[in-house]
């Protein structure tokens, strides 16, 4: 088994009536890192998911888990636990009773799952709410005894569609911090399916962003974020300032679209007035007018609309200086170093 | 919407004509059945239990009632067992002649009963070469209590969907145990109403029976039409309607509560 990568996919695709949904995706998930599946709804990043669970039979391509070819084989003889959207607990069961499910089936004695199914419940501290139906926890709590229900189990791999998605910001994200740590304990592989990119972008080691169920950039997060291969990518993951061609000839003066992020990009009244030592003449600049200055806690948020270019937004860290020439309507400078620049090849069409 | 007031007031006096004209007749029928008249003049000339009583021993209307109790039950088991398996599979599966085979299955509660009673009558004694018997009633009337079950147990797997049943196989289970421990529970308040409805639509039904009836197997309904012209009977009939109609209206009753219940508690 060594050697063989923990998901290995060949040429998959899904088509429903005349709609690729997949389409021809390569992909290797290695063993005990967490792999996300990025892109916007209709992507295919779902359908690759269900492939991989079995709820759908491939149009073409195949489907390895450790190794072994399991495209033909039903979702209840692969080894993947799932985690679904709407969790999918059973309603007419008790939490404990969800939990020890995959337990029953496998015959395991009543003693026996009870126990587990608790120790399981008691990892996501809801040992308490044992004996509840699920209509009557909390949308936090469902999740988490998906979580226990879909580990208990003890999968090598775990498959999570979108589970974050039907929870508020708040508990989102000190989800997001449990279930890192969650997968961290269990030493296992998650993909994790998201349409979320800041999501995918803290909690991944490495992610696929999807784009009309083809894979457009497989990488760190660092990579997708600081070297988008291309326009989609670089719109997709994070906030973009997107140059065309057009734009590109005029402000650096050769072809080829490329994306600044906001927060490479600063603001000075006079470019050449040294509004500060370090802004030296040569510096790339634009000239531009102040639409909306938005202060946003951390950070200011400014709107510009360049005169030889698109509107950017560029993000000033709040280092406690009060920057009152942001009026709106007023003029101003925007300079980035040559560094920042990140060139994009079109998406793929 | 606000409705002016000779509005409500002619909108409440048809509401309340129709209502009369339904069950008007159904309180004669319950009042006649305390009636000392034999003949049923109306007004009645006074009160008694007799008719009660008389019916109560009557050997006659006691074998009725365990006919009908009898094909309702084995008829509405019979149609829970096929119409929750047509149901499942033209719900979670796709194969040729899926739509056909839907339509197939309503059919029958659209056909008149007269069709379906001749048609069965003729197959069974000429093609098929069955005896008319109770059986044969029982078979006669599953064709179309397999409608009510079919109905209620696709609309409930409509709703609750695939997700719980892929949950189930994904934590390993296979068709059997998924069936069993996860589809079966969510079916089961569903296959409830639809089996209480197909026993009360067997209980009262008369066109069908009578060409799948065989000799000496009296139904309720077929008792009471016997009964009905006979002299000094009128009496034990309006009893026996009495009857026909709590034994048909309290499933109904029960059925459409159970589908309410289910639907507030989701």
């Amino acid at each position: 088994m060594s050697g063989s990568p923990t998901i290995r996919l060949r040429g998959l695709s899904k088509h429903f009536g005349g709609v690729k949904a997949v389409d021809a995706v390569d992909l290797d998930v290695r063993a005990g890192e967490f792999f996300s599946m990025l892109g916007p709804s209709g992507s295919g990043k779902t359908t690759v998911l269900r492939l991989v669970a079995g709820f759908e039979q491939p149009t073409s391509g195949s489907v390895e888990l450790f190794g072994d070819d399991v495209t033909a084989k039903a979702a209840f003889e692969r080894d993947v636990s799932t985690v679904f959207q709407d969790y999918a607990l059973f309603p007419h069961m008790t939490v404990l009773d969800n939990v020890a499910y995959g337990l029953r089936v496998r015959g395991v004695r009543p003693r026996q799952r009870r126990e587990r199914a608790l120790q399981a419940l008691e990892a996501v501290q809801l040992a308490h709410a044992a004996q509840r139906k699920p209509t009557q926890l909390s949308g936090g709590q469902r999740q988490r005894v998906a979580l226990a229900r879909a580990s208990v189990v003890e999968p090598k791999v775990m498959l999570l569609d979108e589970p974050l998605g039907a929870l508020d910001l708040k508990l989102r994200e000190q989800m997001q911090v449990e279930l890192k740590q969650i997968q961290r304990n269990l030493g296992i592989t998650f993909v994790f399916v998201t349409h979320d990119q800041e999501e995918a972008l803290s909690l991944s080691d490495r992610v696929a962003v999807f784009n009309n169920g083809r894979i457009e950039q497989l990488g760190t997060p660092r990579e997708l974020y600081e070297n988008p291969a291309s326009l989609f990518v670089a719109d997709f993951v994070g906030t973009s300032n997107l140059f065309t061609d057009e734009h590109a000839v005029r402000l650096i003066g050769r072809q080829g679209a490329f994306s600044i992020r906001p927060e490479r990009l600063r603001l000075v009244t006079d470019p050449h007035a040294g509004a500060g030592n370090d802004t030296s003449g040569g510096r790339p600049s634009a000239p531009g007018t102040v639409v909306e200055s938005i202060y946003v806690g951390s950070a200011v948020r400014c709107v510009v609309d360049l005169d030889d270019g698109p509107r950017v937004t560029v993000l000033e860290h709040n280092d406690g200086s009060r920057r009152e020439e942001r009026v709106r309507g007023g003029r101003i400078h925007v300079v980035w170093q040559d560094d920042d620049v990140v060139a994009l090849v079109p998406a793929a069409s | 919407m606000h409705l002016g007031r000779p509005t409500r007031g002619l909108l409440a006096a048809i509401t309340g004509l129709t209502l009369a004209v339904i069950y008007l007749p159904l309180v004669v029928v319950l009042i006649n059945s305390f009636s000392s008249s034999t003949s049923l003049s109306w007004p009645p000339p006074g009160f008694t239990l007799e008719w009660w009583v008389r019916t109560a021993n009557s050997a006659g209307a006691r074998d009725a009632v365990v006919t009908s109790v009898g094909v309702a039950l084995a008829s509405t088991v019979i149609a829970l067992v096929l119409g929750t398996l047509v149901a499942i599979a033209l719900q979670r599966y796709d194969f040729f002649g899926r739509s056909t085979v839907n339509l197939l299955v309503i059919l029958p509660i659209a056909l008149p009963g007269i069709v379906t009673g001749i048609a069965l009558n003729n197959f069974f004694r000429t093609i098929a070469g069955v005896p008319l018997s109770i059986w044969t009633v029982v078979v006669a009337h599953a064709t179309f209590c397999i409608v009510t079950v079919f109905n209620n147990a696709v609309a409930r797997l409509r709703r609750t969907g695939t997700r719980l049943e892929e949950a189930s196989a994904d934590l390993g289970a296979g068709g059997w145990t998924t069936f069993r421990l996860v589809t079966f529970p969510q079916l089961r308040s569903a296959l409830l109403a639809g089996g209480l409805l197909a026993f009360a639509l067997s209980f009262d039904e008369i066109i069908v029976t009578t060409f799948t009836a065989g000799s000496g197997v009296t139904t309720l309904p077929i008792f009471i039409l016997n009964n009905m012209f006979r002299p000094n009977q009128a009496p034990v009939v309006a009893v026996i309607a009495v009857v026909l109609v709590v034994v048909s209206v309290v499933p109904i009753y029960l059925a459409q509560r159970l589908s309410a219940a289910d639907v507030d508690r989701r």
